[in-house]
Formats: C-alpha cells, sequence, structure tokens
C-alpha cells in the first residue's frame, strides 16, 4: 500500500467504517510509515479539538431574547 | 416508504411526539425544540455567514419557518435535518443579499487541491491546545476554520462538529455522498495542516 492509498482511506479509518481485511493493511502500513502515523493521529486530534471546544457560543441573553421573539411570533400565528 | 414502517413503535426519535404536539398547537412543545438545538443552528449559521447578527437572525428565522411549514414535515427524515436544512438555505439567502449580485452556493471556491497531499508532517506536541488559553485557542481555531472554503467548511461542520451522518449531511446539503466524501477528506486535511503551524512540536532551540 502507498502512502497516497493509504490517505484515500483515512476518513473510513478515523470513521471506523471498513472492512477488518482493509484495516489490517491500513495497520501495516502505518507501522512502516511515520508520515502516515503523524498525519491519522493529528487528523484525529484536528477533529477532536473542534468537537471539543465551542467556536461559537450563543450568549444566555441572547438565546433568552431570540426564544422570547420566536415564541410571542408563534403564538400570535406567523 | 419501506424505511418508516422498518422503525418500530418503541424506536420512533423523541422529537416526533414534540413535533406532534407543536402540530397541534403545543407551543411549549416547540419551544423545547428551539431550547434544544438553537446553539447548533447559531453555529452552523456563523460558520456560513461568518457574521453574528446574521447568524442570530437565522435562528429566529429558521424557527419561525420550521414552526410554519410543520404541517409540511415528512416522517422519513429526522426533525434535526430538516431544521438544519432550512436554516443552510436561509444563510446562503443571507449571503447572496449580502455579495449582491454574486450567486452563493456551497459548491462556491472548491476549485483548490490544497490539503489532498499532507506537506507539513511535523508531529504535535502530546495536548498541543494547553499551550494556549482559552481565549487564544478560540481564537486560532476561529481563523484556522474561517480560511477553508465554504464547500468544505460547512461539511466539516455538519459531519464532524454536529455529528451528522454522510447520508443526512448529503441529504442536508442537496450533494451527492461521494461528494460529501471527498469534501470531508479534504477539509479534515486543510484543517489539520493549518493548525500544524500552531499546535507542532518545537524542535529544540525553536521558540
Ligand atoms: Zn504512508
Amino acid at each position: 500500500m502507498t502512502c497516497t492509498e493509504f490517505i484515500a482511506l483515512l476518513d473510513e479509518l478515523i470513521d471506523d467504517s471498513l472492512p477488518a481485511e482493509t484495516r489490517a493493511q491500513l495497520q501495516e502500513h502505518l507501522s512502516g510509515c511515520e508520515h502516515c502515523e503523524v498525519t491519522l493521529s493529528t487528523t484525529r486530534k484536528t477533529i477532536e479539538i473542534y468537537r471539543s471546544h465551542e467556536v461559537y457560543d450563543l450568549p444566555d441573553t441572547i438565546r433568552k431574547r431570540l426564544h422570547d421573539a420566536i415564541i410571542a411570533r408563534c403564538k400570535h400565528g406567523c | 416508504m419501506a424505511t418508516i414502517q422498518q422503525i418500530g413503535e418503541n424506536e420512533q426519535h423523541p422529537d416526533v411526539a414534540l413535533v406532534n404536539s407543536a402540530r397541534a398547537g403545543d407551543v411549549q412543545a416547540f419551544e423545547t425544540l428551539v431550547n434544544k438545538y438553537d446553539r447548533q443552528i447559531f453555529r452552523i449559521a456563523q460558520h456560513i455567514t461568518q457574521n453574528r447578527e446574521d447568524a442570530q437572525d437565522i435562528v429566529q428565522d429558521a424557527f419561525l419557518k420550521a414552526y410554519e411549514k410543520l404541517d409540511q414535515f415528512q416522517g422519513n427524515s429526522k426533525f434535526y435535518t430538516w431544521l438544519v436544512r432550512i436554516a443552510v438555505n436561509e444563510s446562503l439567502m443571507r449571503l447572496r443579499k449580502r455579495r449582491t449580485g454574486k450567486m452563493v452556493s456551497i459548491d462556491d471556491d472548491i476549485e483548490t487541491e490544497e490539503g489532498s497531499v499532507p506537506r507539513d508532517l511535523a508531529d504535535w506536541s502530546p495536548n498541543p491546545e494547553q499551550n494556549y488559553s482559552q481565549a487564544e485557542l478560540a481564537e486560532i481555531l476561529r481563523k484556522t476554520i474561517q480560511g477553508l472554503p465554504q464547500g468544505f467548511r460547512i461539511v466539516f461542520v455538519l459531519r464532524d462538529v454536529d455529528g451528522l451522518s454522510t447520508e443526512e449531511t448529503a441529504e442536508t446539503l442537496g450533494l451527492s455522498v461521494p461528494a460529501v466524501k471527498s469534501r470531508l477528506l479534504r477539509a479534515r486535511l486543510q484543517l489539520r495542516e493549518r493548525l500544524s503551524r500552531y499546535f507542532r512540536k518545537k524542535k529544540a532551540g525553536e521558540k
């Protein structure tokens, strides 16, 4: 397996949606290729960081104002 | 309609009951849905429009539109995916208004090969985010994702941040499954590449 072939399957590997046989081939490539190993671990970390840190927070005061506006209009038939 | 019949009575998504009550005029049931999903809708709208005021307006408009159209909601997709679809459309409409005359779609700006082949292959520090304050980190993450092409950014947000499936993301954006997959891969690789600038291990003697 080449690095390009590995990268093409990177998402499936991260999302754990590969058949066992393909998975084993990827693992084998990983054990001998530092580049792909780093790519895999740092891509995983990228996803994890974006998942665990809210980039755009909606403050409670604004939430409340939006809710009130939405519900008021729903009640009056929008 | 085979898919609907396969879903047993007991496996019904909790939103279905709320939607049904809201349809029958129970505004409180709808409020529960607003409470449940407003932050996510805000996040999606902000990622697309890159504008705080617009994103707030979109939260309001998307929920009102959903309320108006509740009767048209078909139980064959999740309420949330349906809502996201409304929010994405509202967001793109806003963008179009801002850039008058220029068509805006999720197909914009994707003619790039950047990121398909990883270049910066330095490893990262073990917990790279700990080298930054919360505020600094938030700024880094914002700046980095803002630099992605629109069509990649939204796929990454729906799929990886919001946790929609590939199929749901495709349905929501009106894209094919292969298109979602190829964008997701490139989005992930580009983000990784850009974050490397901040997170890579420093060599001895480097500041
Ligand atoms: Zn490799």
